[in-house]
């Protein structure tokens, strides 16, 4: 008996349509590959170009231009403490009110909002994550500023102003433009991607434990505190990192309400300036020269603070991810 | 007994006190949250609004101290800007992703990328300014609408590729082994199952990518800078609405101030329309 299908030597046809189909595949291969690759050469080419465009500064004021105050455009002496400081503060400010604020509005979205209006409230939050940042600028500047000036920080300077130490961070004129009133905007604008990061990771803890917990008679604030909170730490934690990231490379809404002062002042009421805004201001008028190179060589700190911040982060949410694959 | 039951209760009440508290605070953190927002987009409607006129959309930018003036010129360099980094980053990101999702299981290098990808999401955008000041305009010695794409495009293409990437590994492994069967390339799988299945998400990431970028002010200062008169030659310095905002906001006269926030709603409503487009056009057609 014979088969009318014949296994063999497949038809000369056959093969050159393989031999096509191998050669299209390989190009096809490379050229996804070569774009992928352009997002790094991207990062290597920014290191590079700021690492050669900040060499003069650096080789002329060595690491101490990171730790020196001085500004002197006309002398030319460069140290970029003052924005190295005002960003870290500025920041840290933004972190202190944006995290409490967050975990608020992630516990009320994962675990009290009633079903029917979980969409519309998270959408809303997002969009807030969506309002570009000079809208967040020009609000601080004509909107906010004035009212934090006029009742806000003199309310705080007579609650805090006679408190031994304390009181310095609240002392001065209270014109609303400062340090407090760049991380009061910072916050809002971090807010919302700390809050959905959050909301993400409080979503994956598995129904079983929580339920196991309101089980033995636990409130929902217990739940949250001993069940959520320790299930997702290292998702936490780095959702924190990621806003403290956005924070730190934040240019257009401090630019606005910091003051853009060279100096740094014990209270958190002076203006100050940060990195970013700094870069903002001066940039454009800036001469070629130790001026110019100075401040590539701040662009470059800002560069890396955020990049080991923000690998940080990434690698707590990997590590997150990773143990909930072991752990379901 | 009576006892041990009293401490019980004093131990239930304060336990149901915490729980309370926690709970208010929870919903206060959220209605404030509503309030900013609210606050914003009110400010926002009432400046704004009484800026906006024909003017706005027909006149260029005023000079300085005369009166009148629209931003029609900004507007069109807006849409110019934005329209090519959506050219050169739809391309650049899906392809990038589709790499990361295709071949990037096993490969270190799609690992790394990976990883960098997420960090340039978040990477300081003047940052990226200086890098394409350094990298462009330095060498050819003029600010240009080219060196301005080029920076939006670097701040759109992480978008673009990770929304891609996550899209594409949400289409079954069956559907791509299906066609395997029938004896297709892999490039066919690609262009013709995978990417096809995944096609309203990835619409999605551009979207998103597109309301990012329409708002980024940092990167354009030091690369497209801002034309006080309407020029549409990418090789020259370009107006834009983020610088133009910027520099109006900051200056002395009412009517630059007041076309500002007039520019500033154009934005707002611009990017927060695009972003409830992307999640309607990737809500449809999951339900469909």
């Amino acid at each position: 008996m014979e088969s009318s299908y014949s296994p063999g030597l497949p038809s000369a046809k056959a093969v050159r349509i393989a031999r096509i189909q191998r050669i299209q595949d390989f190009l096809f291969h490379r050229t996804t590959q070569f774009f992928s690759l352009t997002v790094l050469f991207a990062l290597l080419g920014i290191i590079v170009s700021l690492f050669i465009n900040a060499w003069p500064a650096l080789h002329e004021f060595g690491p101490g231009f990171f730790f020196s105050d001085e500004w002197d455009i006309i002398g030319g002496k460069f140290g970029g403490l003052i924005a190295i400081y005002g960003t870290l503060v500025s920041s840290l400010i933004a972190l202190l009110i944006a995290v409490p604020l967050s975990f608020g509005i992630a516990v009320f979205l994962t675990e009290i909002c009633p079903a029917s209006l979980k969409r519309p409230l998270g959408i809303a939050i997002e969009l807030l994550a969506a309002v570009p940042s000079i809208i967040y600028g020009m609000f601080g500047l004509f909107i906010f500023a004035p009212i934090f000036g006029d009742y806000i920080e003199p309310a705080l300077q007579t609650i805090f102003g006679k408190i031994p130490l304390i009181g310095i961070l609240f002392s001065g004129p209270t014109n609303g433009i400062g340090m407090l009133c760049a991380g009061l905007i910072l916050a809002m604008m971090i807010l919302p991607f700390i809050a959905s990061v959050m909301r993400d990771v409080f979503e994956i803890v598995p129904p079983v434990l929580k339920e196991s917990a309101y089980g033995i008679g636990c409130t929902t604030w217990e739940v949250v505190k001993r069940i959520v909170l320790p299930y997702t730490k290292a998702g936490v934690i780095g959702g924190v990192m990621l806003g403290l990231g956005r924070a730190l490379g934040e240019t257009m809404a401090v630019t606005f309400v910091i003051g853009n002062a060279r100096r740094i002042s014990p209270s958190l009421f002076a203006p100050g300036s940060s990195i970013a805004s700094t870069l903002a201001n001066q940039f454009g008028e800036a001469e070629a020269g130790l001026h110019f190179s100075s401040l590539f060589a701040l662009g470059l700190a800002l560069f890396f603070i955020t990049f080991i911040v923000l690998a940080l982060a990434k690698w707590m949410l990997i590590r997150m991810e990773k143990n909930q694959g072991l752990k379901s | 007994m009576t006892q041990a039951l009293n401490i019980d209760q004093s131990v239930f009440a304060r336990r149901k006190r915490a729980n309370k508290i926690g709970l208010v605070l929870s919903m206060m953190a959220m209605g404030l949250g509503m309030i900013f927002l609210v606050w914003i987009l009110a400010v926002l409607f009432i400046k704004g609004f009484s800026a906006i006129n024909l003017h706005l959309f027909t006149a260029s930018t005023p000079a300085p101290g005369s009166e009148g003036g629209g931003l029609a010129n900004a507007i069109v360099g807006s849409l110019m800007l934005i329209a090519s980094c959506t050219l050169i980053s739809t391309p650049v990101g899906v392809l990038a992703g589709l790499y990361l999702s295709e071949y990037g299981d096993r490969s270190k290098v799609a690992a790394v990328t990976r990883f960098v990808t997420d960090i340039m999401l978040s990477a300081p955008s003047i940052v990226i300014g200086l890098f394409v000041y350094a990298l462009m305009v330095a060498q050819v010695e003029h600010f240009s609408g080219w060196a301005g794409t080029i920076a939006l495009a670097l701040i759109a293409v992480p978008v673009v590729v990770r929304t891609t990437e996550n899209m594409l590994r949400l289409v079954p492994g069956s559907l791509r082994e299906a066609a395997y069967a029938l004896g297709a390339p892999k490039w066919k799988v690609a262009f013709m199952i995978t990417l096809r299945a995944a096609q309203s998400g990835i619409m999605t990431g551009i979207l998103l990518a597109l309301a990012r970028v329409s708002g980024e002010t940092a990167p354009l200062l030091f690369t497209a800078l801002s034309n006080q008169f309407f020029s549409t030659n990418m090789n020259a310095p370009m107006a834009n609405l983020p610088v133009v905002i910027f520099q109006f906001a900051m200056s002395p006269y009412d009517n630059w101030v007041s076309l500002a926030w007039g520019g500033s709603l154009l934005i707002t409503f611009a990017v927060l329309g695009l972003n409830i487009l992307a999640r309607v056009v990737f809500r449809d057609k999951v339900q469909g």
